[in-house]
């Protein structure tokens, strides 16, 4: 299976590379977002306030792990989960499903696009500037807590994604839901603690921003008791679970284009 | 002479009117999609949730009231100055949907106008549902601007549009060069996004950075309509010549680029 996907990237790498002027974009676009980012938490920070709790370079790993997700996001998730919703449109989720692969895994890893990687490597940087200015050690115990948190906020946003994609069965006209969604993600630009009560309880439950950006930003820093991280394991496996379930009852209303 | 000229205006605003009415009754049935578009559209409450948050000295002195208020009037001015004429362009481009267009006595220009002003229509009842949630859920945040700072508000948000979509429509032009242009439009969403006063009022800025803001066309299409709506003192003098300057500014320019990238274009298959 690995085999598979490797073959799969590597036919999806030689076309996006047709497209270098893609690079310059991609690179710009990075920074300039970065940019701003680090502005507006600049200009939180003027005159020595703290946002809800939290120390500029530590919301610095903050938007490490948002940079982080961004890369998971423009190499994996955008490319192909935005086209499940194509497929349903132009009836081609019938080739998909005749395929002898499993076709969640096929719509999820068809394609993967080098354009990630600037924000993956901005993302990694951002992460150690936070930390070596905030003076922290990391420790073997931080690391196993932080990549399981890492990996499960990728589950979490992977499932999360594949969720609201699956509904198009459904509603067809819904696909721009991912930019609903994309837009919200934004909020995790920011510590969890920053935000209203309110706001809060429904970023943890509804819309778990706080496990896709404060809990493993907090693991790296230490701050985290495990039972979070546990929480967090929980939390994405089980929604990665749904998933796989929710795309198998969808499956049963899919009628193909033309019946 | 001027009775002609009279009645060729009044024939072109006819077909405008007619072209606008046909899109509104095309954007009425994407009614789904157009509420989605604008719940994506939430980040200036997203940024009104954390400057309320912030225990900083700065969010005190601006006043927590008159914050609200200018990040409610953000998300309405944000609401109705969506572009997104790169995206659709390419499309057509690439489908070859424009070599027809090309053919129609009009410019394509305008039926890209017609259908984001047709979907602004379209976006008016579900704007003011979300007005409504929002003021259910912070109801002391709730004003009605004078009704000289909306009419002027209302104007504003118009000429906001325009030179936001003249600025898209412009670079536009280049998806005759290459067949992924609309990636540029992920690069003018950046100053949008940081220098307009969408993440943040104008007044919090440093001084150098508001300086550099004010030489982009971004403040006037976002913080100089939020400014007015939410009933602050703003000269409408220096936004309004910013605003009418980029206008014209702009305008020329897409004349002339139009004119030198249509000569470029070669439909499929030419």
């Amino acid at each position: 299976m690995l085999n598979i996907i490797y073959t799969f990237w590597i036919t999806s790498i030689a076309s996006e590379l047709e497209y270098r002027l893609n690079v310059i974009v991609e690179i710009i676009s990075l920074i300039g977002n970065i940019a701003g980012t680090i502005f507006t938490l600049f200009l939180f920070y003027q005159q020595g306030s703290n946002v809800g709790g939290w120390d500029f370079y530590s919301s610095l790993i903050i938007v490490g792990i948002y940079t982080l997700l961004e890369a998971l996001t423009i190499s994996i998730l955008h490319p192909n989960l935005s086209q499940i919703v194509k497929h349903i449109q132009d009836g081609t989720l019938d080739y998909v499903l005749l395929k002898p692969i499993n076709s969640q895994l096929w719509l999820s890893l068809r394609k993967i696009s080098p354009w990630g990687m600037p924000s993956f490597i901005a993302g990694v940087i951002l992460i150690f500037v936070g930390l070596s200015k905030n003076n922290i050690i990391i420790g073997n115990l931080e690391i196993i807590y932080a990549i399981t948190a890492i990996c499960s906020s990728f589950i979490l946003l992977y499932s999360i994604w594949f969720i609201l994609a699956t509904t198009s069965i459904w509603f067809v006209k819904v696909w721009n839901i991912n930019e609903v969604l994309r837009s919200t993600l934004v909020a995790g630009r920011y510590p969890l603690t920053a935000y209203p009560p309110s706001l809060r309880t429904i970023f943890t439950f509804v819309f778990p921003i706080a496990f896709l950006t404060t809990v493993p930003a907090q693991a790296l820093i230490g701050t985290s008791g495990h039972q979070n991280i546990l929480l967090s394991l929980v939390f994405s496996i089980s929604l990665f679970i749904i998933s796989i379930l929710f795309w198998k009852y969808a499956l049963r209303f899919y009628t193909s284009a033309s019946s | 002479m001027l009775t002609i000229y009279l009645k060729k205006l009044f024939q072109f605003s006819r077909i405008i009117f007619s072209l606008f009415s046909s899109q509104y009754a095309l954007m009425l049935e994407y009614r789904a999609e157009i509420t989605l578009w604008a719940v994506s559209g939430l980040l200036p409450l997203i940024m009104l949730a954390l400057w309320t948050g912030i225990e900083n000295p700065l969010v005190n002195y601006l006043e927590l009231n008159y914050l609200k208020r200018y990040f409610i009037s953000a998300f309405i001015v944000r609401q109705f100055t969506a572009v997104w004429v790169m995206i659709t362009f390419e499309e057509d481009h690439l489908d070859g949907k424009l070599s027809p267009y090309l053919l129609q006595p009009i410019t394509p220009f305008w039926r890209y106008v017609t259908s984001h002003l047709a979907e602004q229509f379209t976006r008016i009842p579900i704007v003011v549902i979300m007005l409504i949630i929002i003021f259910s859920i912070i109801p002391y945040s709730f004003w009605l601007p004078s009704l000289s700072s909306l009419i002027f508000g209302i104007i504003a948000i118009m000429l906001a549009f325009w030179v936001r979509f003249l600025l898209h429509w412009i670079f536009c032009m280049c998806c005759f060069y290459n067949d992924r242009a609309s990636a540029i439009e992920r690069l003018l969403l950046i100053p949008y996004l940081f220098l307009s006063g969408l993440v943040a009022p104008l007044e919090t800025f440093p001084e150098i950075i508001k300086k550099i803001a004010y030489i982009t066309p971004y403040p006037y299409i976002m913080s100089f309509p939020a400014r007015l709506l939410s009933g602050q003192d703003v000269s409408l003098f220096l936004g309004f010549t910013g605003l009418i300057g980029w206008f014209i500014l702009l305008f020329s320019i897409s004349i002339i680029t139009w004119k030198i990238a249509i000569r470029h274009y070669s439909a499929m298959g030419a």
